[in-house]
């Protein structure tokens, strides 16, 4: 609050730029941020699917009371996004700053921060939301309720000394401060945490809603897709949205290589534009000015994702049939040899042979497929350990032939 | 005098001999402007590194070839004092955080942060951002991983990453949807004879004699390793011909003498023989895994091909206990008592394989 007229300014700006939280401090950066940044949900409402997680949040909004929180589910399943939706909608830009502490793997996490920085934060003194005719525009805008928020991010990643120092702290401040916990896997937030927060499961988004999403932000950035490239990108992507829309701005990039050029020339305009207008509107001029009429193609997209060539694998599993023409071994070596110098990742190859062979080869008996799987759980230990990947490839693939010639 | 590896490194984009679309998709995204964060993956000796100093070089000029050493000492949680060792340009920055082991996390935390909050000093660079090169990024902590997770997201704007791996198992997923992932497949045998012959063509080698092709057929399509053999060749013999032997290193010959003798006779006082071998290489810092991986690999003409599957299912085995165990020599005899008896059971006609 050191600067009024600065605040001032920027509530014009923010009227202005209704839902645009962006500060225009920065504009040429955005061109070259990630998308998965430039399109994180700026209000609950732009959250993806959720739908559970969103309603309970919105009532909170009206109610201005929230208990701890505890978000779990898998990779880019918009976690993070909510919280920093709620954040961004419960203060608004000013206020966010002095109310929510965000602390993530990145930063030092060990049980000191949490008796020092976390502890102080939490019995820090209320910030004030700002006084004046132009504070109550602000608090009509956001409702400021009379808590901070602490937000930790990754917090699987935390030890547990970490964890259980943060029981007692989480109880005694629970009236000026409330925790929000953010993890993949929520079997390594000890008991005690888990009990005291409200759990809130997020689930692996469906094909649905992540697919309408990345056509919207193909139309706002002006990329053209040829059919079938979101389904490849969902498929690809499993569920990860976040994934998706990087494969989505990679393969952007790519076919885009004569358009990346001209960009130069159009950020100065952009920059003019920028002043009174929203950002992503500018965008949209840019876009369509240069608009390039190469189309994203699936092909692309699988490179980026690193998929492999259905080709590739097929000839792999012909390689394991039993067949009088030469041995076996001699066949399955060669192949995987290939495999392993063309630079493909075991992993990607373990979840593609998986795919053909349990879950959509027919001619294969029950009580192979459940011998097969068996060699699958093997392998997926051995790579996740850092087993050398030749050797382990290698092993499945003989091992699935075995099976497949006891016939 | 420079070994041909390093004299004849491309430097730049154009100069880079095979796979043509990367080279042109490296370019593309160097010129952009709008460079993501980078995951380039592929087996060794591929040329990951040389497309990463060409793409540097693409994106901020010759002055990124002007690098300078430092060392670095960073301060653990327990007051324990690291000594890093990082090589730097004015644009970029070189790390192998997999240097200080398990300590790499601090490394990270510290480094990155550092360099993120900085922004790029000299004005007149071409970007507005910094690259941070990662060395063998597969073998970090997940530690170290989770720790980059928000720190790409949060400096992107400053910083851009890119890391080095030679497969992406064992990089966490979080990472990897933040990455555009780039593979550098092993060149061709045909690629690595052509590289051969330009550069013997370039020094004055005489080759001939089909010298070429068999040092690419050789080189398990591992381009730097195709490189020093043909130098091997060359300063060992003066005049080349056809017979001129390509001598393997010898590692690779003692583990061939180790495999005739598991052939040979199977008894614990062979085991004894082989072991004091297993050891000299272990002593001369080969690694236990390559070793184990080699002799499989030498053993495997050998044997009956009924055997062949068995083998190699005990070699992934007991390599896995390799990585996870602390001492590397009872997993490496363990396999080659396992061997033995697994070829005496074939040889008697009967299986001796109780406990599986």
């Amino acid at each position: 609050m050191a600067n009024f007229f600065d605040i001032r300014a920027r509530q014009k700006e923010a009227a202005a730029a209704a839902t645009s939280s962006k500060t225009p401090a920065q504009p040429e950066n955005n061109r070259l941020q990630p998308w998965v940044e430039k399109y994180r949900p700026k209000s609950l409402d732009d959250v993806t699917a959720q739908d559970h997680t969103v309603t309970v949040l919105r009532r909170t909004l009206q109610s201005a009371n929230l208990p701890h929180m505890l978000f779990y589910g898998p990779p880019g399943t918009g976690k993070t996004s909510t919280v920093l939706a709620l954040a961004k909608q419960l203060y608004g830009p000013e206020l966010i700053k002095t109310r929510v502490l965000e602390l993530n793997a990145s930063d030092e996490r060990g049980i000191s921060i949490v008796r020092e920085k976390v502890k102080d934060f939490a019995r820090m003194q209320l910030s004030n939301p700002p006084s004046g005719p132009a504070g109550e525009e602000y608090r009509k805008k956001y409702p400021c309720p009379p808590y901070k928020i602490i937000v930790l991010d990754e917090a699987d990643s935390m030890t547990q000394d970490a964890q259980s120092a943060l029981r007692r702290t989480m109880e005694t401040y629970s009236k000026i401060t409330r925790f929000c916990l953010v993890c993949n896997y929520v079997t390594r937030i000890i008991d005690p945490l888990a009990s005291r927060c409200s759990k809130f499961r997020f689930k692996s988004l469906d094909e649905g809603n992540a697919g309408k999403r990345l056509e919207e932000i193909a139309k706002l950035e002006d990329v053209k897709l040829e059919d079938g490239v979101v389904n490849t990108l969902l498929r690809c992507s499993e569920g990860d949205l976040r994934k998706a829309i990087t494969f989505l701005q990679s393969a952007a990039r790519l076919v885009g290589a004569v358009q990346g050029k001209s960009d130069g020339g159009d950020k100065k305009r952009k920059r003019k534009t920028v002043e009174d207008d929203e950002d992503e509107d500018a965008m949209d001029v840019d876009g369509a000015s240069n608009g390039s009429d190469v189309a994203i193609t699936i092909q692309s997209v699988e490179e980026i994702a690193g998929v492999i060539p259905t080709p590739t694998i097929e000839g792999l599993i012909t390689a394991m049939q039993p067949s009088s023409k030469g041995t076996v071994y001699g066949r399955v070596s060669k192949a995987v040899e290939d495999l392993v110098a063309e630079g493909w990742s075991a992993s990607t190859l373990t979840t593609q042979l998986y795919d053909q062979i349990v879950i959509r080869d027919e001619s294969i008996g029950d009580w192979q497929k459940s011998r097969i799987v068996l060699c699958f759980s093997e392998t997926d230990k051995r790579l996740v350990d850092g087993s050398d990947e030749h050797l382990t490839i290698l092993d499945l693939c003989l091992q699935i032939a075995g099976v497949l010639g006891q016939k | 005098m420079a070994l041909l590896v390093d004299k004849h490194r491309p430097r730049s984009l154009d100069a880079l001999s095979y796979h043509p679309e990367l080279s042109d998709r490296l370019r593309a995204l160097a010129a952009s402007g709008d460079f993501p964060h980078l995951l380039i993956y592929g087996p060794s000796g591929a040329g990951k590194k040389t497309r990463i100093s060409a793409t540097l070089k693409a994106l901020f000029g010759p002055g990124v070839e002007k690098i300078k050493i430092d060392s670095r000492v960073f301060q653990t949680t327990s007051n324990r004092k690291l000594e890093f060792t990082l090589v730097s340009s004015n644009y970029h920055l070189e790390i192998t955080p997999s240097d200080v082991g398990n300590y790499d996390r601090v490394v990270i935390q510290d480094l990155l942060k550092e360099v993120a909050q900085t922004q790029q000093v000299d004005l007149s660079a071409k970007q507005r951002f910094k690259v941070v090169v990662i060395n063998e990024a597969d073998h970090l902590t997940r530690d170290a991983q989770a720790a980059l997770r928000r720190t790409m997201e949060k400096y992107s704007p400053n910083l851009r990453l890119i890391l080095l791996a030679n497969s992406t198992s064992n990089i966490i997923a979080p990472i990897r949807s933040r990455c555009l992932l780039v593979r550098v497949a092993a060149p061709t045998v045909e690629e690595i004879e052509g590289v051969l012959k330009l550069v013997g063509e370039k020094e004055g080698l005489k080759g001939g004699a089909g010298l070429e092709s068999r040092v690419a057929r050789d080189c398990g399509r591992n381009l730097r390793r195709a490189l020093l053999m043909y130098e091997a060749v060359h300063a060992q013999n003066d005049q080349i011909s056809e017979k001129t032997p390509i001598p393997p290193p010898d590692w690779e010959a003692l583990i061939e003498v180790i495999a005739k003798e598991m052939i040979e006779e199977r008894s614990p006082a062979r085991i004894l023989q082989v072991r004091a071998k297993l050891y000299d290489l272990l002593t001369h810092c080969i690694p236990a895994t390559t070793i184990l991986k080699t002799l499989t690999f030498k053993l495997m003409p050998k044997i009956d091909d009924s055997l062949k599957a068995d083998v190699v299912k005990w070699s992934a085995f007991y390599e896995h206990r390799i990585r996870n165990g602390s001492k590397v020599i009872f997993h490496l005899e363990a396999f080659v008592a396992k061997f033995m008896r697994l070829y005496e059971g074939h040889f008697m006609g009967m299986d001796l394989d109780f406990d599986d």
